[in-house]
């Protein structure tokens, strides 16, 4: 720090005072080179194919990045006056538009900041709506699909509400039968994932939710897979009330090890009343583009769900992207996604087992339960692949296929690295039936070999201490 | 002619790759894949532009940010939660690199090991900051922590009446009213010095600095009070002040979240930014979100894992402590660099000359004749000015002078601004604050 360059000032009170600060001293050298080193440990995109199903691991364009760390978007802090920030809501307000078209529902909200997050608002939506129809108390259960990521029931059950899961058919879609038997006038709503985690689009999607308005209830749109149907197919118009986006998956802003990420959402004009604060309104005004922009709450609005509104450094990458692809590009990335979806599914057909053996979207799911008789797990072939140079896929989920392994490839991977994937996938395929052990003791080239897991949970040391010196 | 390419800049495959990928599927055309959505639904395209080049793209983008005042061009005096810090240059190229930036939540530890073992850091050093046991990886932000700290207090106590201070930040108390209605909590608002706390409270909920920047001087008599009751004391902290005031753990705190944000995390309009969340060794299996734990590989090399997953969604939906997937990662490591960077005598240098010139402002503003400081007590690096006319034409004079003055609180003080001062403000920019006051009505002595 440089020299103080005002007075010194009376002391505070000694009681207020702590007595010592014990954090490290590591000079900046060291601290750079650390770190560095640390991050050498890593799988990322930019290092390695990274097929985590789900997860979306696509291309981060840098663009994006060094549009975000502009001084005019990171420097400004969020309680300035409306007057000093017109650029950051105009951006704010023409995402909202952009993700209203691409959902094809009239109203959004930026303001949830991971998908998981974005879940909770929807649920809170869905109560407030009930209430306000005065059926708060009658309605109590959420309809969650057998196959849903566990975010789907934490969220709902973080909103008070019970969950009842609705079994998958032997298709892959959801039961229609269970579904009607579990409709009645006591739902909320139901939460639903499409295309759903097998990578899988249900086709009764329409009559699923026709079922659910039915009953008087509302119907959530997980978007986490909406990777396979930009440009394609807008869930409004399939009846969905409520859908979040996923900006650190479909919208390629950087995962970060465990976000930051974005998980905004668009609504029914019916539910838009009672959206989070803020949103971004604008209304005609002489200069800025023809219009004035300002934050504002809802009328009925659920409140506030966050210190402010949202993850704008990620909102940003997000709107770049966007402008980026432009329409026909968005499109482009859900074909390319699809398209190497199923040419990996292909390539591997006969060898390890498709549990549901139809066109798949963005994703494709295996499952290596047949191997269990060679002594290979799914967690196995997972720990194999990293001897491959590729980080394994989303394993043991979703939880109805054994032994799972879920595969996303995304649109910006190449046939040629596809390739390398599906003749790594071949080769260990070989080596279970050969050489079990080179998987059983895998991964080989790693800063560590399999991490105990059990000692970890059983006796948690989760932080440094004085003592350990 | 040159002309606009258009469509996805980033997508690998060639016509040829995609033709012969599709002759492999078996199928003539990509739309054939998506035929299990109802043809009557299908779209085109979306209403949406072109694709632009990044020559443009870059264009755009500056053009927008360009529309927004940015602090270095004007002072920064407002604060309320977040401040405007200094970031030291080593902390943008390191949070840049592809292997921390672009992997995702390590769920597998053997190809995760910077990720696991910086946030084992980031445990740590929040622990030792709060003087806490432990803490977990992080949570969306500080508003978010303390909510959840409420829920998790809730459960640890199984009770469902909370009590908040009127000391806690507005903002923070929507967010705990947003998070707690739904589960049947009842959250009572009482004024710090006259908290009832009765047998079937589960926590009182305290801020210090609370939200006018002043420092509570009797938390180890709350955390008795409080105790005595079998509830929990939740204390949301501004973490800079930690490196020169008493942390929370010394005076019996339960749970204690605050923001990460003044720790080398950029303004950024309001996130993305980290919130903390420590607490005692007897809650931490009720604990929301990530946490990552030290073992010991299969040829007992120290390594780190995720850990205590029970808790989590991804094993016990419903029953989970919280729905945290995808949380603050990266901004964790920000913050973890920078208290690395700083150390032990930076980072407590640091609180020192936001402490000193805050307080060199408070006294120059307080030998105006028509301004005052409406509180008494000990602040840290925020206090309450009262003016002689509305808040809002006070700021609004500030800003003419290039000034961000603070935050209009004259709806909870009348003709109150909160203002906060860093080790970012020189001596300059506080006499200027100073002299554009003197001139309603008062004088610079």
């Amino acid at each position: 720090m440089p020299k103080l360059d005002v007075p010194e000032q009376a002391s505070l009170p000694q009681h207020l005072l702590r007595d010592e600060l014990p954090l490290p001293e590591v000079a900046e050298p060291d601290v750079v080179r650390y770190f560095t080193r640390l991050s050498q440990m890593n799988f990322g995109i930019d290092t390695s194919f990274y097929p985590l199903g789900s997860c979306t691991m696509k291309y981060n364009p840098k663009v994006n990045d060094e549009i975000a760390a502009i001084p005019g978007f990171a420097g400004i802090h969020p309680l300035q006056p409306g007057s000093m920030v017109q650029g950051a809501l105009q951006l704010m307000y023409e995402l909202q538009d952009s993700l209203c078209q691409i959902t094809g529902m009239p109203a959004a909200s930026l303001a949830s900041v991971a998908g998981a997050h974005g879940e909770l608002v929807g649920m809170l939506l869905m109560r407030a709506f009930h209430d306000y129809k005065g059926q708060l108390e009658g309605r109590r259960t959420v309809l969650i699909p057998d196959s849903a990521h566990g975010t789907n029931p934490a969220s709902a059950a973080m909103a008070g509400y019970r969950v009842v899961s609705v079994p998958s058919d032997e298709n892959g879609n959801m039961d229609m039968d269970a579904l009607q038997s579990l409709l009645d006038e006591s739902v909320v709503g139901l939460m639903i994932t499409l295309p759903n985690t097998l990578g899988l689009f249900d086709p009764n999607i329409e009559r699923i939710c026709a079922l659910v308005h039915e009953v008087g209830g509302l119907v959530y749109g997980d978007g986490a897979n909406m990777n396979a149907l930009l440009g394609q197919v807008q869930l409004g118009s399939l009846g969905f009330d409520i859908v979040h986006l996923n900006l650190h998956k479909t919208m390629s802003t950087p995962h970060g090890g465990g976000g930051p990420g974005a998980g905004p959402i668009t609504v029914t004009s019916e539910l838009a009343s009672f959206l989070p604060t803020p949103v971004v309104t604008a209304t005609p005004s002489s200069h800025n583009d023809g219009n004035a922009y300002q934050l504002d709450a809802p009328e009925h609005s659920i409140g506030s769900i966050g210190a402010f509104h949202g993850n704008f450094g990620v909102l940003v990458r997000a709107m770049a992207y966007i402008k980026a692809n432009g329409a026909d590009g968005l499109r482009e990335v859900s074909e390319n996604a699809v398209l190497n979806a199923n040419y990996i599914m292909k390539k591997l057909e006969g060898t390890f087992e498709i549990p549901y053996k139809r066109t798949c979207m963005h994703e494709v799911v295996l499952s290596s339960r047949n191997l269990k008789q060679h002594g290979i797990r799914a967690m196995d072939i997972a720990k194999r692949l990293i001897d491959y140079g590729i980080h394994p896929p989303t394993m043991y989920f979703p939880l109805i296929v054994e032994e799972a392994l879920m595969i996303e490839p995304t649109e910006t991977e190449s046939k040629e690295t596809l390739d390398h994937f599906i003749q790594s996938m071949l080769s260990i395929f070989k080596e279970i039936h050969e050489t079990p052990q080179l998987l059983l003791d895998a991964p080989h080239n790693t800063p560590n070999t399999r991490l105990d897991e059990a000692l970890a949970a059983r006796s948690p040391n989760l932080r440094w201490s004085p003592m350990d010196k | 002619m040159l002309e606009d390419v258009l469509g996805s800049p980033y997508i690998p495959n060639t016509e040829d790759d995609r033709a012969e990928m599709l002759e492999a599927i078996g199928v003539n055309r990509v739309a054939d894949l998506f035929a299990d959505i109802p043809l009557h639904k299908r779209t085109e395209s979306i209403n949406l532009p072109q694709s632009m080049s990044e020559l443009t793209l870059r264009r755009e983008f500056h053009e927008l940010a360009g529309k927004n005042v940015v602090p270095g061009e004007y002072a920064m005096f407002l604060g309320a939660g977040v401040y405007n810090h200094f970031i030291p240059s080593a902390i943008a190229p390191l949070i840049s690199r592809g292997e921390f930036l672009t992997s995702y939540t390590p769920y597998q530890p053997e190809v995760s090991q910077g990720t696991l073992q910086a946030t084992y850091e980031f445990q740590s050093l929040i622990s030792l900051l709060t003087g806490m046991d432990n803490c977990n990886s992080g949570m969306y932000d500080g508003a978010t922590a303390l909510a959840e700290g409420v829920l998790m207090a809730c459960r640890v106590t199984r009770r469902s009446q909370v009590i908040i201070a009127d000391s806690v930040p507005p903002r923070h108390r929507s967010v705990i009213l947003t998070y707690t209605k739904a589960q049947g909590i009842d959250v009572k608002i009482q004024r710090r010095d006259q908290l009832s706390v009765d047998a079937d409270i589960a926590c009182v909920v305290v801020a210090s600095p609370n939200y006018f920047g002043y420092i509570d001087g009797d938390m180890g008599g709350l955390a008795n009070q409080v105790h005595d009751k079998g509830a929990l004391l939740v204390v949301s902290t501004n973490v800079m002040s930690l490196g020169i005031l008493k942390p929370p753990g010394e005076y019996d705190a339960d749970i204690v979240t605050g923001e990460c944000q003044p720790l080398g995390i950029p303004l950024s309009f309001g996130g993305p930014y980290v919130g903390f969340f420590a607490s005692k060794d007897e809650y931490v299996r009720q604990m929301p979100g990530r946490i990552v734990g030290k073992t010991v590989d299969t040829d007992g090399r120290t390594g780190y894992v995720l850990t205590l997953q029970t808790r989590e969604q991804h094993i016990r939906r419903e029953r989970a402590t919280s729905n945290i997937c995808t949380s603050e990662a990266l901004i964790a490591l920000r913050a973890t660099i920078y208290l690395a960077l700083m150390g032990k005598r930076g980072f407590a240098e640091v609180g020192l000359h936001c402490f000193h010139k805050a307080h060199y402002l408070a006294s120059l503003i307080q030998s105006l004749p028509n301004f005052s400081l409406p509180f008494d007590g000990d602040f840290f690096n925020e206090f309450v000015v009262r003016g002689p006319a509305p808040s809002a034409d006070i700021l609004k004079d500030l800003e003419v002078n290039k000034i961000i003055g603070g935050l209009d609180i004259s709806d909870t003080v009348n003709n109150g601004i909160l203002v906060s001062v860093t080790e970012m403000n020189t001596k300059q920019e506080i006499h200027k604050f100073v002299e554009v006051l003197s001139q309603w009505g008062g004088q610079l002595r």
